[in-house]
C-alpha cells in the first residue's frame, strides 16, 4: 500500500447521541487524504523515553490504557492486526475513542475489506491493509448497513434510539 | 413471540445481499478460501465431510408455523428432504451447495429468519428455556432479555472476532432446562425487591476442558444489562488467549486469573462503560416485553384428560409438563424414535409439527437443547387429537428424558472434526432399550454422545456420557457417569478404559443394572450414582 486509506472521520468518543450528526446514507470513503506519515514508535519506546513522539504503534497484546494520559499530544495511533482472526485491536480502538482520543486511528496489518465497517464502528478512521483492497468493494461495504443495533464509537444512532425517537 | 419491525427486517435483508456479494467474490476467486472461511462461518456455513452444512438460527429456540414450514420447504428444495435440530436450538441442513446459500438466506429472510452468527468466533445464537412463557415455575419470561441480547450481539463491532465462539443462555426459572451453567455466560433472571434482573454466571463450557461457570454478579438490572455484558466481553476480548484455540474460551481465562480478579476487572470496566449510554431506554425493554405477553388463553379450560387409551396415557405422563395456565399443558414432541437419528425430522414431519403448532399452540413452537420440539401452549382437551396425529407420523415416542431420549452430535457421519460415529451408536442403544416398559422402569436417564472431544453432544453433562475417540485408527468409546446440565449441574467422570461400539452398548446396560439393583426409594440414576459413587459401577464394568 502506498498511502493508508482514510474514511470520513468517526465521531470520537461515544458522546451523547445527536441525531443530526448521524452520517446520511452511511459514511463516505475519501481516499488519498492527508494522513500522518511520521514513523510510529512502539508503546514501550513511547512510554520509556521518546515521549516527544506523536505517533505510536500498538501491538495486538499491548494495553491501550497505557496511552490514556498522553492522548492529547498523540496524532496517530497505529493498531496492529497480525491476523484477521485476532480481534484485540477492536477493543483497543474503543478504549481510545471512549477516552476522548481524536487523532488518527489506523488499523494496520491483516485487515480484510469485510472487517473495515466493524473497525470503523470501533473508531478506526484509517486503514493500512497488507493486501490490496478493491475501492469499489470497500465503498459498498462501508455503505451497506443503513442502521446498526448498538451504540459504538462512531456516533451512529442505534436502532433502539430510532425506535423511541 | 417477537416480530420484526422495519429495522430488523432491513438488517436481515442487507445481510442476504452482503453474503451474496461475498459468495460471488469467492466464486470469482477474488478472495481465498482462508479469507472466505470466517465470512461464511459468520453466516453458519460450514464445510463438512461431504458437503456444506448450513446452520439456521432459531433465536432462543422460538419459532412460528410459518418459519417452521420454511425450514421444511428448504429441506425439500435445497437439501435431502430433512433437517437436523441441534443442541443450540438451531437447525442444520447437511447437504447444501455453496451457490444456493444466498438464495436460501433470501428465502429465510422472508419469514424473519437468518443464519447470522450461528458459527464463528462471535456471540452465537442466544439460547433459553424451551418452556419459557409457559412453565409453571417461572419468575419471568427470559426471552425478553434473550431478544435484547440478540439485537445487541448482531454484528457487534467489537465482539465479532473474539478469541473463540461465545455462547449465552438466559433462563427465568430455578429449574435449569437450558444447561445455563455450561455456557460462556449464563443469566438466571430473578426478582429482587420487585425489580427484575439477572444473576450473571461466567466461564462455563464443555469442549475438551469442561467447566461450570462462576457467579460473577448476583444482580444486574435491565437498565444495566448491555453495559455489564459489554464489560464482561471486553475483559475477555482483551485478555483471551489467541495462541492456542484450545485455551481460548473464556472459561480458561477465568481459570487462569480466577473469578475474583475477573470480577474486579469487569466491575472496573463496567463503571467506565456505563457512562457511555449503551443501554436502551425502558421503552425498548417494554416494547420487547409486549411481544411476549401471554396468548389469549381460554379461561377455565377443562382440566380433565380422557386416559382410556393406554398408549396415549403413557405419552401424556412422559411427554407433557405443567403449564402455568389451568387447563393447559406443555407438550414435548420427541425426535428420538427407536433406531432413529436424534434430532432429525423429515420435511413432512416438520410441516405436520407446524400445522399442530398453528392450530393447537397459538402458532408457537420451540426447539429444545435436547433436540426435541415443544408445543408450549396446548389445551388439555386437545392432547388426544395431537397425540393421534403425531403417532401417525412417527412423532409420538413417549420417552422424554428416558434413556432413549439421547443427545448426539452428528459425529463422523457428517462432521470433519469427529473421531468416531455418534449416530449409529445412539441407534444401537435405542434398539437395545427398545422396550418402553423397561425404559420407564429405569426412569429419568440423560444419555449424551459426542463423537469427539469438542463435546457438541454434551457428554460431560450426561447422567451417562459417551465420548468417541480414535484409538490407533479404531473407534473407541469412553464411558462417563454422573454429569448434569440442570440446576444440579455437575461434570461426568470417566469410568475407566474405553470400549468398542458394541462393548459400550453392553457397558451402558451393565451400568443401568447396577442402578436398578442399588436404587432406593424414588432415586433417579443420577441420585443413586451420587450416593454410591463410581466404585460399584466400575466393579460391574471391569471387575
Amino acid at each position: 500500500m502506498d498511502k493508508p486509506l482514510t474514511v470520513a472521520p468517526a465521531q470520537a468518543g461515544a458522546a451523547a447521541l445527536d441525531a443530526d450528526r448521524q452520517p446520511q446514507g452511511g459514511p463516505g470513503l475519501r481516499r488519498g487524504d492527508a494522513t500522518f506519515d511520521e514513523p510510529a514508535v512502539t508503546l514501550d519506546a513511547f512510554l520509556d523515553a521518546q515521549t516527544n513522539a506523536t505517533a505510536v504503534r500498538l501491538e495486538a497484546g499491548d494495553d491501550a490504557r497505557a496511552l490514556l494520559p498522553y492522548l492529547d499530544r498523540i496524532a496517530l495511533i497505529e493498531v496492529s492486526f497480525p491476523s484477521f482472526r485476532d480481534g484485540r485491536g477492536y477493543s483497543s480502538a474503543r478504549i481510545l475513542r471512549e477516552a476522548g482520543y481524536t487523532g488518527e486511528l489506523r488499523a494496520q496489518g491483516d485487515v480484510l475489506v469485510d472487517q473495515m465497517p466493524l473497525m470503523q464502528r470501533c473508531g478506526f478512521d484509517s486503514f493500512a491493509p497488507e493486501s490490496e483492497i478493491d475501492p469499489a468493494t470497500l465503498e459498498a461495504s462501508l455503505k451497506r448497513y443503513e442502521n446498526v443495533y448498538q451504540k459504538a464509537a462512531d456516533g451512529r444512532v442505534p436502532i433502539w434510539a430510532l425506535r423511541h425517537g | 413471540m417477537y416480530k420484526y419491525d422495519q429495522y430488523d427486517q432491513q438488517i436481515v435483508d442487507t445481510r442476504v445481499e452482503e453474503f451474496r456479494d461475498q459468495v460471488k467474490r469467492r466464486l470469482a476467486g477474488q478472495i481465498t478460501e482462508d479469507q472466505f472461511k470466517p465470512l461464511r462461518l459468520m453466516n453458519g456455513l460450514y464445510l463438512q465431510l461431504h458437503a456444506y452444512m448450513l446452520r439456521v438460527a432459531i433465536p432462543y429456540g422460538t419459532l412460528d408455523s410459518r418459519q417452521m414450514r420454511m425450514l421444511a420447504h428448504i429441506a425439500r428444495k435445497y437439501d435431502r428432504d430433512y433437517g437436523h435440530f441441534t443442541t443450540r436450538q438451531n437447525l442444520q441442513f447437511n447437504w447444501i451447495k455453496l451457490e444456493d446459500a444466498p438464495d436460501i438466506l433470501a428465502e429465510l429472510a422472508t419469514v424473519e429468519m437468518h443464519a447470522i452468527q450461528t458459527s464463528g468466533n462471535c456471540i452465537r445464537n442466544i439460547s433459553s428455556d424451551q418452556y419459557a412463557g409457559a412453565a409453571a415455575d417461572e419468575v419471568t419470561d427470559p426471552r425478553v432479555w434473550a431478544e435484547l441480547l440478540r439485537q445487541w450481539s448482531t454484528f457487534h463491532p467489537e465482539f465479532t472476532y473474539l478469541p473463540r465462539k461465545f455462547k449465552i443462555a438466559v433462563i427465568g426459572a430455578d429449574e435449569d432446562r437450558a444447561a445455563m451453567r455450561l455456557h460462556d455466560i449464563g443469566i438466571q433472571m430473578v426478582r429482587r425487591d420487585g425489580e427484575l434482573g439477572g444473576k450473571i454466571f461466567v466461564g462455563g463450557g464443555m469442549g475438551r476442558t469442561p467447566m461450570i461457570s462462576h457467579e460473577i454478579r448476583d444482580f444486574v438490572g435491565s437498565d444495566d444489562l448491555l453495559s455489564y455484558l459489554e464489560a464482561c466481553l471486553r475483559v475477555y476480548n482483551r485478555y483471551g488467549r489467541r495462541d492456542n484455540i484450545y485455551k481460548a474460551r473464556i472459561k480458561i481465562l477465568l481459570h487462569e486469573i480466577g473469578p475474583d480478579e475477573y470480577r474486579r476487572q469487569v466491575e472496573e470496566e463496567f463503571v467506565a462503560v456505563k457512562a457511555l449510554g449503551l443501554d436502551p431506554p425502558k421503552a425498548e425493554f417494554d416494547r420487547i416485553t409486549a411481544f411476549f405477553a401471554d396468548p389469549g388463553f381460554e379461561p377455565e379450560a377443562p382440566e380433565a384428560i380422557d386416559r382410556s387409551d393406554p398408549d396415549f396415557a403413557l405419552w401424556v405422563d412422559q411427554n407433557t409438563a405443567a403449564h402455568k395456565q389451568p387447563g393447559y399443558a406443555i407438550v414435548t414432541i420427541s425426535l428420538k424414535p427407536t433406531g432413529g437419528i436424534p434430532g432429525d425430522a423429515t420435511s413432512a414431519q416438520i410441516d405436520l409439527m407446524a400445522d399442530l403448532g398453528e392450530r393447537y399452540s397459538f402458532d408457537e413452537l420451540r426447539v429444545t437443547h435436547a433436540q426435541n420440539i415443544v408445543l408450549p401452549h396446548v389445551r388439555k382437551a386437545d392432547l388426544y387429537t395431537i397425540w393421534q396425529q403425531l403417532d401417525a407420523a412417527g412423532l409420538a415416542p413417549a420417552n422424554l428424558d428416558l434413556i432413549s431420549d439421547i443427545i448426539a452430535c452428528p459425529g463422523l457421519d457428517y462432521c470433519s472434526l469427529a473421531n468416531a460415529r455418534s449416530i449409529p451408536l445412539a441407534q444401537k442403544i435405542t434398539e437395545r432399550f427398545a422396550d418402553p416398559a423397561r425404559q420407564r422402569d429405569i426412569g429419568e436417564l440423560k444419555l449424551k454422545i459426542s463423537g469427539c472431544i469438542n463435546a457438541c453432544g454434551h457428554h460431560h453433562a450426561g447422567h451417562i456420557g459417551i465420548l468417541g475417540v480414535d484409538k490407533k485408527g479404531v473407534e473407541n468409546y469412553q464411558l462417563s457417569l454422573g454429569g448434569s446440565g440442570a440446576e444440579d449441574v455437575s461434570l461426568a467422570k470417566i469410568t475407566g478404559p474405553g470400549f468398542d461400539e458394541d462393548g459400550v452398548v453392553d457397558a451402558v446396560e451393565k451400568v443401568t443394572e447396577v442402578y436398578l439393583a442399588q436404587r432406593e426409594g424414588g432415586e433417579r440414576f443420577l441420585d443413586t450414582y451420587r450416593r454410591i459413587g463410581m466404585e460399584p459401577f466400575k466393579e460391574a464394568l471391569y471387575g
